[in-house]
């Protein structure tokens, strides 16, 4: 009898029910790599020290700290102390938990450190067919390679640290079909806000996601990540991109990756993986890559971005619309270009790869920010940030008038103290405008590193395609 | 944890949608190593204002919402970041059950964890409790139901293993740890 075609969530879910569901119980789901930061792992590991329990794999657990860090050299090399004090005891706190519980980190000053959704794919460690969790809504990021990621609470950080299994019923799949190639201008953080403004933002709510159709190819690695990366942004708590030659040239070589003949079987492994032909999902949204403009938020939460162009939407008689937009300062049925902007953000775990510096630095090379404003580019990774580095990035950006950062989360949450001022408007290349995120009163616009790029070299929200 | 069986309460209510984890509980306040105390920070930017003084505007602020149990919100109540410290800050300022007629995922999956009972409701359930704030509401748990103020119940969806748990205060940690064999059998088929 012929097999039933599945899907690429079916393959890696099945492949890892230590016991499937059944009516009464959830499956117990093993966990291949369990990511761990700072910020929501010290009540599991008070858990565990309650419950006398141990660490049942920190061969499969890796830790680093990037939300609460700060991004100043002279406070992670020169000596400074941690700006803000309860930050510098979580950083403490996660030292002692990896220290006790014998966990791999890499710590404040490690040159592997960097946002946690940036490191793991950059070593090689994020692979095909894996199962990742984190505590982080973003770890569907990792979804770009193939794997099955996913955000959990610090309750469920706690269980896999202990029996590196989750109790998880099998969510519902959705296949967003993407065809034709991106415009010139227009970058995958265009599309997935395309993306999300159609599905809306509870609109992946139960599902998981796979991208894809002919676009998909077309995308690097960067872009695939940026992509997963903003699945919770539509509410689906993971974001799935079959691997294929694209993957497997991005994972050849990285310190962690299997090599020799471990290669050769995963490769194997991993080409196996896609989706099968006549496999069902169980809804289908088709979205025509070609068409999609540069994107921008004007409200409050991901889901209210139009193209750059676009005026501002009407919506008499909701009340919540009218609020947001008042929250913003903006005003119903005007134009979102050429609105000033204070602040220009580039990084978080959406945007901070290499190749989103290198879009952003193009355009700026030989250039100046407008007199004023504040920009910040903080690299995803310390790997990342040498690596601009040894291409002059860093110049260009400093040159620019651009302030250049050490690798974290940083302005995307503002919980380092980089934020953004009350009132003030931000372009940031990161994932949420939500009231307040990047500091409190803060009104953010989420936008591509070249749309970021473009409206700093102006001081306003500016058409990248004017520009490049 | 606590068994939750049934409940009596009037409700607060937050009509908006969307309401995310930020709003709930903003990052600058993520900072803690601890569970307790978040309760102070709940809503803290709709709540307070810059000098951090209670914005008498805000529902929570009002001597109605005193001894509320029950949050009713609009839809996507929860959506945004994993951080659990949104249940935490809920259920340590008092409340035992959001009432919404769409709950984010990780959010729903935290507040289980922590006694904090997340009711999905349909559309009309949910405009009657949002237009009938301070409404009194019985839950109860076993019978997966919600009665109205008039005596008419209705009920809600509830996944069958989180029920058990809650009626019977058990942690889901405990029931992982007791498949210890089989997680043992898989690791080595792996």
């Amino acid at each position: 009898m012929a097999r039933t075609p599945q899907t690429l969530f079916e393959k890696v879910w099945q492949r890892h029910e230590v016991c499937a569901e059944s009516p009464a119980t959830p499956a117990v789901l093993y966990v291949d790599l369990h990511l761990v930061h700072e910020v929501t792992s010290p009540q599991a590991f008070a858990l565990l020290r309650e419950r006398q329990l141990r660490v049942r794999r920190p061969d499969r657990t890796l830790a680093t700290m990037d939300h609460s860090t700060p991004t100043t050299t002279a406070q992670l090399f020169g000596g400074a102390p941690i700006a803000i004090d309860a930050a510098a005891r979580q950083v403490r706190e996660l030292e002692e938990n990896c220290a006790r519980f014998g966990v791999e980190l890499l710590g404040l000053r490690h040159a592997q450190r960097g946002i946690v959704h940036v490191i793991g794919p950059e070593l090689g460690l994020t692979q095909p067919g894996k199962t990742i969790v984190c505590g982080d809504s973003h770890t569907s990021t990792h979804g770009a390679l193939g794997a099955l990621a996913f955000g959990i609470g610090t309750t469920e950080v706690a269980h896999v640290l202990a029996t590196q299994c989750l109790l998880q019923r099998k969510p519902r799949t959705l296949a967003v079909s993407l065809t034709g190639s991106l415009a010139r201008g227009v970058t995958a953080k265009d599309l997935i806000l395309a993306i999300i403004g159609r599905l809306g933002v509870s609109g992946g709510t139960g599902h998981v996601i796979e991208y894809r159709g002919d676009t998909i190819a077309t995308l690097d690695m960067d872009a695939r990540m940026t992509l997963c990366n903003m699945s919770i942004e539509a509410g689906a708590r993971a974001g799935m991109i079959a691997p294929d030659e694209t993957t497997f040239a991005y994972l050849a070589g990285r310190p962690r990756a299997p090599v020799g003949e471990a290669w050769e079987r995963a490769l194997t492994l991993w080409r196996g993986l896609p989706t099968d032909p006549g496999a069902r999902f169980d809804r289908e949204v088709a979205v025509d890559a070609a068409a999609v403009e540069p994107m921008i938020t004007y409200g409050t939460n991901p889901g209210m971005a139009i193209p750059i162009g676009a005026h501002i939407p009407r919506r008499p008689g909701d009340p919540v619309f009218a609020r947001a937009l008042e929250y913003m300062g903006l005003c119903a049925g005007e134009p979102i270009k050429d609105q000033p902007v204070n602040v220009v953000f580039i990084g978080s775990c959406t945007n901070a790869r290499l190749s989103d510096l290198r879009t952003a630095a193009a355009l700026l090379r030989g250039r100046h920010i407008a007199p004023g404003l504040t920009m910040l580019v903080v690299p995803g990774s310390q790997q990342v940030k040498r690596a601009a580095e040894a291409e002059g990035l860093d110049r260009v950006f400093l040159e620019a008038g651009a302030e250049w950062r050490e690798s974290g989360c940083s302005m995307c949450l503002g919980m380092n103290g980089d934020v953004v001022g009350r009132g003030q408007y931000a372009i940031s290349t990161s994932n949420r405008n939500f009231e307040g995120r990047q500091g409190a009163g803060a009104r953010t616009l989420l936008a591509s590193p070249l749309t970021a790029a473009a409206s700093a070299l102006r001081g306003r929200v500016t058409d990248p395609r004017e520009l490049c | 944890m606590e068994p939750f069986r049934t409940l009596t309460s009037r409700t607060v209510v937050l009509p908006a949608a969307n309401i995310d984890t930020d709003q709930i509980i903003p990052a600058r306040f993520l900072t803690t190593t601890t569970r307790a105390g978040l309760g102070e920070r709940l809503f803290a930017d709709w709540r307070y204002d810059e000098q951090g003084a209670p914005r008498a505007r805000f529902v929570l602020n009002q001597p109605a919402a005193a001894g509320c149990q029950i949050l009713v919100a609009g839809p996507n109540f929860g959506c945004g970041s994993s951080r659990e410290h949104a249940a935490w800050a809920l259920s340590d300022y008092g409340f035992r059950a959001v009432i919404s007629t769409e709950i984010a995922d990780i959010f729903r999956n935290n507040a289980l964890k922590n006694g904090l009972l997340p009711i999905l409701v349909k559309e009309p359930t949910a405009r009657w409790l949002i237009a009938h704030p301070g409404a009194s509401l019985g839950i109860d748990l076993a019978a997966c139901s919600l009665t109205l103020p008039d005596g008419s119940t209705v009920s809600f969806p509830l996944e069958p293993f989180a029920r058990h748990c809650l009626l019977e205060g058990l942690d889901e940690l405990g029931f992982l740890l007791a498949h210890a064999a089989e997680i043992d059998a898989f690791e080595r088929r792996a």
